[in-house]
């Protein structure tokens, strides 16, 4: 397995023969030939020639798919990069299937002006793998107080504000945030927690919870936020975006929120979509993330909430973490698991070969409704459309071992899962940057 | 039938009522060693233990120790203070340096929920929970369903209460399951911000005043109300909740049965419960204290590996 840097060059020619070609954007589910030419999608058909000296893939039996967005994840630099890097995460990412990552300002120091946007760009242009694009900070420090400048930061290449991991608690700087994102059309993130509420807890507040001796976080934290929220949006006209969605009280505010035509979008994580707060005993601190994982109930329905549209995306939350930091007690271990590589193979084993998400609604959370959401390029294979492509194996097995992840962090909770399904040939602007086994 | 307790013991709810029983038909002839002039018989003879008390504890930690003593293990105590605990080492580093010098079992108290999980997870000695955060504290719940036994004769369809802060209690969730896998029918009455959202489903009924619960229970488990709690904001003030859930003279007087009053201690005079109800013929706080050590012998006998049948010739000592 490998990652392969992206030379500056301008890419070869690239003929995808013989996939499942699968682009909810355009309504196409069909096998066929993709050719990529110029860094843009050239042709789809049957029995397209390859042009000579074009790089040919095989992809019977596979999937061909706009290129998946991840639009949350932390790579942790600048300031941790003992526990992941821009470059390793862009690989990471390369490596389970995503051509882009959108990665969240919560760095040291915090991502709140141009200059540490114009970083983060420039770190992920030399990592050569999946793009990056920054997310900047809603205020500066993150210290919800003051708003960060805007429009110098999406002037350097942000595409969205947020203060994820310290929710606003301020409801005067969201509002203002909401209404001041509209002249740069970004949408506004907020990590939906109500901070006296969540206060000191470690896992989802229930049975499990008051049977462990630890403390909760009830599901109202994050609903009571989420309520809020979808009010600001409809007070402001602004587009307020709820990050790592997991109860059932949330799904059905945000399908109140549209049905009222609030401009509210959401995403959920493959983590609250298959696992819930069992996971948590034994005091296993791979199961301990914010939010947290809730009930059976919760999840299904998250999963009908991705299913009908309510929930626009699924995004990873990729928090990687030092080992030493997860190897302790379950209330002083940091919150947070890395999901870039497990993602695709967790949702097509869980969710799509069960039969309980069809595989296009899928490709459309993960790739085309986040570019539309986020104005990013990609999302489509229409002709012309940038040649963002990744080919993934629906059946392939395989077998969750940590210690082989491209991403210095190894704190997952699916380790030595057999998963079935992933990423083969993960190409950005006609580059292979990724492919399995190659 | 589960007849041994397996490497460690981390909390009742783990255990079979057969393992239950077990120990506290273990505990029985070992209650009569504290009694003798000489307090020692010879069944752990050449064992080493380990009391880990990264929290204070004054009354757990000389019960362990007693128990040990009057068994025969050679103890070393470390507490937080004055260890590389102060030093920023880690609880897993800690525990593996005690195992490099080959000790044979761990007491561990810690203030986080889970740390005797964790350190039984990664040593290989016997791990006892002397109390973990606000898990559980199995010995405490022994000692308590001993007591009960004694006074009743026997726990089946027995009415206890327990009172005052389930939520964060260690020793409410430890005597909720023993009670319960004992066939104790269980209650619980505190102010509702103390007790946990979902306690019902612990299979307890919830009682919303305290006379309702003297009115109902033959015994009373009357939980240490903290002065954090108040500081935290859930309760007003230990004034009103002395008032509203202290265990008080006048409020046993409205019944017309007996009530059993226990308390795991410290007690706060005047807050959860006034002292002529904790030093009144119908408390058994101190015999709590007695069987404690009695208890923790015989969980200290079980994991070494001791045979149950064999406990009454093993407090025999060296007759044998």
């Amino acid at each position: 397995m490998t990652v392969r840097e992206r030379s500056g060059s301008a890419p070869r020619d690239v003929l995808l023969r013989g996939g499942r070609i699968v682009d909810p954007s355009q309504g196409i589910d069909e096998v066929g030939d993709l050719l990529l030419r110029g860094g843009v999608v050239e042709a789809r058909g049957r029995s397209l020639g390859a042009p000579d000296e074009a790089d040919l893939i095989e992809c019977e039996g596979t999937v061909v798919a706009p290129g998946f967005i991840d639009v949350h994840c932390h790579l942790r630099e600048p300031g941790r990069e003992d526990v992941e890097t821009i470059a390793t995460g862009a690989r990471a990412a390369a490596a389970g299937g995503f051509t882009a990552v959108c990665a969240m300002p919560n760095t040291e120091p915090v991502t709140d002006n141009q200059a540490a946007v114009g970083f983060i760009l420039r770190q992920a242009m030399r990592a050569g793998a999946a793009r990056v694009y920054p997310i900047g900070a809603i205020s500066l420090g993150q210290r919800g107080e003051q708003l960060a400048e805007f429009g110098e930061m999406v002037g350097a290449g942000a595409v969205a504000v947020s203060d994820d991991g310290k929710p606003v608690a301020s409801a005067h700087l969201m509002r203002t945030a909401l209404e001041y994102a509209q002249s740069f059309g970004i949408p506004v993130i907020d990590h939906c927690e109500e901070p006296t509420l969540a206060s000191g807890g470690a896992m989802n507040e229930g049975i499990v919870s008051a049977r462990l001796g630890v403390k909760g976080i009830p599901a109202e934290a994050e609903e009571v936020m989420v309520a809020r929220d979808i009010l600001l949006a409809r007070l402001t006209g602004g587009h307020v975006h709820l990050a790592h969605m997991s109860t059932r009280g949330s799904v059905e505010l945000i399908r109140w929120g549209k049905a009222q035509g609030v401009a509210v979008t959401a995403e959920v994580t493959p983590h609250h979509l298959t696992l819930t707060e069992n996971a948590c005993e034994g005091y296993d601190t791979h199961a301990k993330m914010n939010p947290p994982l809730r009930t059976a109930d919760d999840l299904e329905a998250l999963r009908e909430g991705l299913h009908d549209g309510t929930i626009d995306v699924i995004a990873t939350d990729h928090a990687p973490h030092h080992y030493d930091a997860k190897e302790r007690e379950f209330a002083d271990a940091p919150f947070g698991i890395v999901g870039l590589e497990t993602a695709l193979g967790v949702l097509l084993t869980d969710l799509v070969h069960t039969g309980i998400l069809a595989l296009p609604v899928l490709v459309d959370r993960l790739a085309c409704a986040p570019a539309r959401l986020f104005h990013l390029p990609g999302g489509s294979l229409a002709r012309g459309a940038p040649a963002h492509v990744t080919v993934f194996d629906p059946d392939l097995e395989w077998s969750v071992d940590p210690a082989g992840f491209v991403s210095k962090g190894r704190n997952t909770p699916y380790g030595d899962r057999l998963l079935r399904g992933r990423a083969i040939a993960t190409i950005v602007g006609g580059h292979v940057i990724y492919r399995f086994g190659g | 039938m589960t007849r041994t307790l397996g490497k460690d013991l981390l909390g009742l709810e783990p255990l079979s009522t057969e393992q239950i029983r077990l120990i506290l038909d273990t505990a029985e002839p070992f209650k009569e060693v504290s009694e003798r002039q000489i307090k020692k018989v010879p069944a752990l003879r050449g064992m080493t233990i380990v009391n880990l008390f990264f929290e204070a504890s004054t009354r757990t930690r000389i019960s362990f120790e007693f128990a040990e003593k009057r068994l025969s293990a050679d103890t070393v105590n470390v507490a937080s203070s004055g260890s590389s605990v102060q030093k920023g080492e880690t609880l897993v580093d800690t525990a593996r340096n005690l195992e490099a010098m080959r000790i044979n079992m761990v007491v561990i108290r810690h203030s986080a929920s889970g740390a005797a999980h964790f350190l039984a997870d990664r040593i290989q000695s016997n791990v006892i929970n002397a109390g973990d955060g606000t898990h559980e504290h199995p010995t405490q719940g022994l000692l308590d369903l001993l007591t009960l036994r004694d006074h009743f004769g026997s726990l089946e369809g027995r009415r206890v209460c327990i009172v005052g802060d389930v939520l964060h209690s260690r020793v409410a969730r430890s005597n909720i399951w023993g009670l319960t896998k004992m066939g104790v029918e269980v209650a619980v009455c505190g102010p509702r911000s103390l007790l946990p959202k979902d306690i019902s489903e612990f299979g307890v009924t919830v009682f919303k005043r305290i006379d309702e619960a003297i009115e109902w229970a033959e015994a009373l488990n009357i939980l240490r109300l903290q002065l954090e709690r108040m500081q935290a904001g859930y309760i007003p003030s230990l004034r009103e909740y002395n008032r509203v859930f202290g265990v008080t003279r006048e409020r046993l007087d409205r019944v017309d049965h007996d009530v059993v009053i226990m308390h795991p201690g410290p007690m706060n005079r005047g807050v959860e419960i006034d002292s002529d109800v904790a030093d009144g013929d119908q408390s058994v706080i101190l015999d709590q204290v007695t069987n404690g050590v009695a208890v923790r012998m015989a969980v200290l006998y079980l994991l070494a590996g001791g045979r149950p049948e064999l406990a009454d010739a093993a407090k025999r000592g060296s007759e044998r």
